[in-house]
């Protein structure tokens, strides 16, 4: 049964690389879900964080492929239930019907959201969250007229113990 | 080498990038090399020219023909095969030499020429990412612009390519790169530390493994090429040995264990034998040892093994349930692995069960191989063209086969005595392999008789590199075996698509005269009374010899299990 697993890869800063994982998501005909890279918490760590829907069968695959990359040090997965994470969205809405009365400014509030930037005729909306309360905002704002919408890939951390942090300073 | 590489050392050898290539593959004693030159990589042909007593550099005529005979060379030698190419069309040429050596896990340092770093991503003249494309076919690839980068991501290429699973990587040298100076200083690469190429074993699994050979009636041990890319072709024998298991091969298996030994029951898969494809379906524990269950060996994997219990041995943790779930895994080197194995279990043998292999065999013998070794009809057959070589080799030669039905019929009646002796396109399943990868295996191997054989349409495809062979006086035997089809997919087209032989019937040329015109001896036959005195003219000339059999036009490969059906749907006609 297909489900959302988050893939926590740990490599080295090398050119290339990114291109050598998605390869083989795309030699499954397997389409990825969202993906962030950033440095890990050991300098030169590098951790890529793919989201994908399918069967855990496929995932544990996909992994132990991604694992023996020469340049991967760790291939974890994950499902949503084992791991903290959250996405970020960014909205530019138009000012026009919005500063009509301060509905916008409560339901922005209301959703823990808040304003970056305030302009003429649009503002910037910041939200963090799951995907499904950044989608929900995105449909209470839509009314007063979406300019842009944008949202990160996810960032997770996985909830039990420090056994990975242990695994990647140990590698 | 060792004292090139001190003297290097000591004097900080002042040389060129190019130079720093080809002092790199001496340092890592690497005698031959296969390539073809141009634009991109034209410093590193300048330097190949001052080292020409050290560093044999083979012209081939196509760059595929390169790449091939490097594949060959390390699979005849166990040594890492070096391919050399240009920029562009010279690094894509080798793409399907390299997908095949990565699927069939042979260890491959390709070298590639590209443009000025200052050009890259312009769209240069003869410009190609070929990092890009050999990413998903390589095992590790790395593009190079800073000529003191050299020496240690060629370091890297040779210890990635041979260690743990083995397989092709790719180092694309930046032209700019190669004219630079540098202070050239080698060391060879010992470990990457985001790379563990073998696996530690674990004990456990290989004792719940043993407990499962010592409670079994009906074991059976399937072996792939990891026994032979692992040396391990004692450990195996051993191991078999002490517990009397019947041992079938895979495609790539093949020669790890002598053909004639007691307990080697045949070939696996879509054209194995039919014992070890029926009894599969009948062991009660299915051993794996250094093969991956590829779907030409298991056919439909819902009736696969079903009621046994599957023991995976591999070096590779992604090929456990990759395609079979397992019950007991077991990582490590199978040298390793195996010895431990060995001395966990009990002496054992199993001659009811080995019965059951000798009855199909027997079936087999009756309705297969003696009406293709005995042919009723005039026309020569593949079969008994392969017995004859048997009878002058003795098992002692280094078949290298093509793809299609001459290839199932060569890997399932040559004799073999001696590892490391079966070269073919396993898992790509490559035409045009066969030539220049029997090129290479016999530069690698000039002490051993190397006998190519070829369908009619694989020999066509890289039939240029006879002009490689004519060059190196490379003495290789090539037999032809000529049907005038492209002979699996015409048996396909017969038995599958009803007799609609859509574009597989060839017009070929006359070989012997194209072989002349390289100065390579040939001879065609297409009688029986010329066979055997034709294959023994061929083996015992003195140089490369052409021999073209003309046989049955529309015969067919046996047994034969149809793609998607159960290998205990394996038909005999």
């Amino acid at each position: 049964m297909d489900q959302v697993f988050t893939i926590s890869i740990f490599t080295e800063n090398s050119i290339g690389l990114l291109n050598r994982i998605t390869t083989i998501f795309t030699k499954r005909h397997l389409s990825i879900e969202s993906l962030n890279t950033s440095e890990s918490e050991v300098h030169g760590v590098y951790r890529f964080t793919i989201v994908v829907k399918t069967d855990e069968e496929l995932v544990q695959k996909i992994v132990k492929q991604i694992e023996k990359q020469v340049e991967v040090i760790q291939a974890v997965y994950h499902i949503d239930e084992e791991t903290v994470f959250q996405e970020i969205a960014l909205y530019k809405v138009s000012t026009e019907k919005a500063s009509e009365n301060n509905l916008v400014e409560r339901l922005i509030r209301d959703n823990n959201a808040r304003i970056l930037s305030m302009e003429q005729d649009f503002m910037i909306v910041e939200k963090t969250g799951h995907k499904e309360e950044t989608e929900e905002l995105l449909d209470f704002l839509r009314p007063y007229g979406i300019l842009e919408f944008v949202r990160s890939g996810r960032v997770s951390v996985i909830k039990p113990s420090n056994e990975l942090h242990e695994r990647i300073i140990n590698f | 080498m060792v004292a090139v590489l001190e003297k290097s050392t000591e004097t900080k050898l002042r040389i060129s990038g190019a130079e720093a290539v080809v002092r790199s593959l001496l340092a890592e004693e690497v005698d031959m090399i296969f390539g073809y030159p141009g634009g991109a990589v034209m410093p590193v042909y300048d330097a190949l020219y001052g080292f020409q007593d050290q560093l044999k550099h083979v012209l081939t005529r196509h760059e595929q023909g390169a790449i091939h005979a490097a594949q060959g060379y390390a699979r005849a030698t166990g040594k890492v095969g070096v391919a050399l190419a240009t920029s562009g069309p010279g690094a894509t040429n080798l793409i399907t030499g390299i997908a095949d050596a990565m699927i069939d896990s042979t260890p491959l340092v390709c070298i590639t020429g590209q443009v000025g770093s200052h050009l890259l991503g312009s769209d240069a003249f003869q410009e190609t990412d070929i990092i890009s494309i050999s990413m998903p076919v390589t095992k590790w690839n790395i593009q190079v612009t800073k000529p003191e980068e050299l020496p240690e991501a060629l370091a890297r290429a040779f210890y990635i390519a041979k260690s743990g699973r083995p397989g092709p990587v790719l180092v694309d040298i930046t032209k700019d790169a190669q004219f630079a100076e540098i202070d050239f200083n080698y060391r060879k690469c010992e470990q990457i530390r985001s790379y563990k190429p073998i696996p530690k074993l674990n004990l456990e699994s290989v004792k719940k493994a043993a407990e499962l050979i010592n409670g079994s009636q009906k074991p059976f041990v399937l072996f792939g090429q990891g026994v032979i890319l692992g040396k391990a072709e004692q450990e195996f024998k051993t191991f078999i040995e002490k517990a009397g298991i019947p041992s079938a091969w895979t495609l790539l298996g093949l020669s790890a264990l002598p053909t004639d030994h007691p307990l080697n029951v045949g070939m696996l898969g879509m054209h194995g034998n039919y014992g070890p494809n029926r009894l599969t379906n009948e062991c009660d524990v299915l051993i794996a040892v250094g093969m991956r269950f590829d779907d030409r060996v298991t056919g439909d994997l819902k009736r696969y093994a079903k009621q046994a219990k599957i023991i995976h041995l591999d070096i590779d943790p992604s090929e456990i349930n990759k395609n079979v779930k397992v019950d007991v895994p077991v990582l490590g080197d199978c040298k390793e692995s195996l010895s431990t194995l060995t001395s966990l279990i009990n002496t054992n043998s199993h001659p009811e069960w080995l019965q059951q292999f000798h009855e199909h065999e027997r079936i087999e013998q009756e309705q297969v191989i003696k009406p293709e070794m005995n042919p009723q009809s005039a026309e020569l057959t593949m079969a008994e063209t392969i017995q004859q070589i048997n009878k002058v080799t003795n098992g002692e030669a280094i078949l290298v086969t093509d793809v299609g039905q001459h290839q199932m019929v060569a890997c399932r009646y040559t004799k073999f005595q001696k590892s490391k002796s079966n070269i073919t396109s396993g898992g790509l399943g490559t035409m045009g392999f066969c030539l220049p990868a029997a090129l290479g295996a016999k530069l690698g191997a000039p002490e051993r008789e190397v006998v190519a054989v070829i369908g009619d349409g694989g020999f066509q495809m890289t039939i240029q590199e006879l002009g490689t062979i004519f060059q190196t006086q490379a003495a290789v035997k090539i037999v032809v075996l000529n049907n005038n089809f492209l002979g699996m997919v015409r048996q396909w087209q017969q038995l599958f698509f009803d007799k609609r032989y859509s574009s597989t019937e060839l017009m070929n040329p006359d070989f012997i005269k194209i072989a002349e015109g390289y100065g390579i001896k040939g001879k065609t036959i297409s009688e029986r009374k010329d066979l055997a005195s034709s294959v023994k003219e061929m083996l015992e000339y003195d140089g490369s010899y052409l021999l073209e059999v003309c046989v049955g036009k529309e015969d067919n490969v046996f047994p034969m299990v149809p793609s998607g059906a159960s290998v205990s749907e394996v038909r005999l006609s």
